[in-house]
């Protein structure tokens, strides 16, 4: 069994090879301590442990390590740009979207990734793309919201 | 823990898979990692297909698109629309963003769920599926792939590497039902295929029965050639003829998402709109 070795935000992490038939979920949070992916179904209905691997959104819970080996995983604490707040972070806290947090994470890296691709979404469009971001606290309204917010929009002017 | 094979290319992929014929092939992982997960597989090992370059390869040849099994559904959703609107259709409503960036179409045909999506797709389509083994390669066309409870014509010692899918100029249409629009499995769907230069209208459906099958009851009532030159209207009764042999042709059971009566019921208007929509634009189109 070979190393596993994955660069994780720009930092190079490795484990032994008895890890490669784990999920990337399970070797960053519990090898590696990232515990802000989150673990919630482990059968990628969620988004709570959704990751950048190599910069394509995907939910680490599904990802076996061993095929990650090599890549780079990019998590929530590796959007911040120098201490600030992402967009969608700052956007997120100004709306007060955040109740009991556990799906922020996940939720961040699916909307950050939206607006990289689509940088003014319509309302519709947002609901579509956060479909695999459940959130059991909100009623997605406000975090809805917020991602109009980072986005520079309202929803008056999305026009839906 | 699992061990994890991990070809380079695909011909070591093969050799693997007859040297290791119980390792369990994984590509995207939004089927086998959930199946681990659930218990419901406990591989002895793993054959990880992830990092195949030439199955994640796509390319037009005069009458079909040649997609790789190791494409993902995203690809597919925003990369085929033009020449595989229905196959784009379909992919762009499996799972979330994060399932399509990292789901396959080998995958999908290799787990052959009978609730999947592009599968009936494919079926309408008339696509073929290329099975290779160390030794050598077949085509299976998609309507003999399936077998019932989630077998494959997938042989010993054989990898899915590919489906050929051919470009037909018409219009085509994926519909299915769903407790909600993202993530869940379809209740039932129907693909819809109008080849105008055949002169033939092809469907599929899934979540229908056993297997995704086609319909080939219901697209003998479009088989009249002076429909098609006169561009004529379909009739309600047409239309509802349609629907009700969709419905007869299914067999569907029933589960936590919805009865068989509800899903026949649901089939035949699927089925319905779906060729109303189709002939429609057929009949405003260019001749």
């Amino acid at each position: 069994m070979t190393q596993l070795s994955v660069t994780v935000n720009g930092k190079r992490y490795q484990a032994d090879g008895s890890a490669e038939g784990e999920s990337l979920l399970f070797v960053l949070r519990e090898r590696w301590g990232f515990t802000s992916v989150k673990n919630a179904c482990e059968e990628g209905e969620c988004g709570g442990c959704a990751v950048l691997l190599d910069d394509v959104l995907a939910n680490s819970c599904l990802v076996l390590a061993a095929q990650a080996d090599g890549a780079s995983v990019t998590t929530v604490e590796g959007l911040h740009d120098g201490g600030s707040l992402h967009p969608v972070q700052r956007a997120l806290l100004d709306e007060g979207a955040v109740q009991c947090g556990f799906c922020i994470p996940g939720m961040v890296m699916a909307a950050s990734d939206l607006l990289r691709r689509c940088p003014r979404p319509p309302e519709a469009v947002i609901r579509w793309e956060l479909a695999g971001n459940l959130c059991r606290c909100t009623g997605y309204q406000k975090i809805v919201e917020a991602v109009l917010r980072a986005a520079g929009t309202t929803r008056e002017a999305s026009g839906t | 823990m699992t061990p994890v094979l991990r070809p380079r290319d695909w011909h070591e992929a093969l050799s693997l898979r007859s040297a290791r014929e119980t390792a369990v092939p994984i590509a995207g992982g939004t089927g086998v990692m959930v199946a681990m997960q659930r218990d419901d597989l406990r591989p002895e090992a793993l054959l990880d297909l992830s990092r195949i370059p030439e199955l994640r390869r796509c390319r037009a040849e005069a009458d079909h698109i040649h997609i790789g099994s190791g494409v993902t559904y995203t690809y597919i959703s925003e990369r085929l629309s033009a020449s595989l609107p229905g196959l784009a259709a379909a992919a762009g409503g499996v799972g979330s963003r994060q399932v399509r960036n990292r789901g396959t179409i080998g995958g999908s045909l290799g787990t052959a769920s009978a609730a999947g999506d592009i599968d009936p797709v494919l079926l309408a389509c008339g696509a073929d599926i290329k099975l290779t083994s160390a030794g050598r390669s077949r085509w299976v066309p998609a309507g003999d792939f399936y077998l019932p409870a989630g077998r494959t014509a997938l042989g010993v010692g054989e990898l899915i590497e590919a489906v050929r899918v051919p470009v037909s100029p018409g219009f085509q249409r994926f519909t299915k039902i769903g407790r909600r629009r993202g993530v869940v499995k379809a209740i039932c769907s129907v693909a819809m295929v109008l080849d105008r230069a055949a002169m033939r209208v092809r469907v599929g459906m899934a979540a229908a029965g056993m297997v995704p099958c086609r319909v080939p009851a219901a697209e003998e009532l479009l088989a009249d050639a002076a429909l098609w030159r006169g561009r004529t209207p379909l009739g309600g009764e047409l239309l509802e003829q349609f629907g009700r042999l969709v419905a007869r042709t299914a067999d569907p059971g029933s589960d936590h998402a919805a009865t068989a009566a509800y899903r026949r019921h649901a089939l035949a208007v699927l089925a319905r709109r779906g060729l109303a929509d189709v002939w429609g634009r057929y009949r405003e189109s260019e001749p």
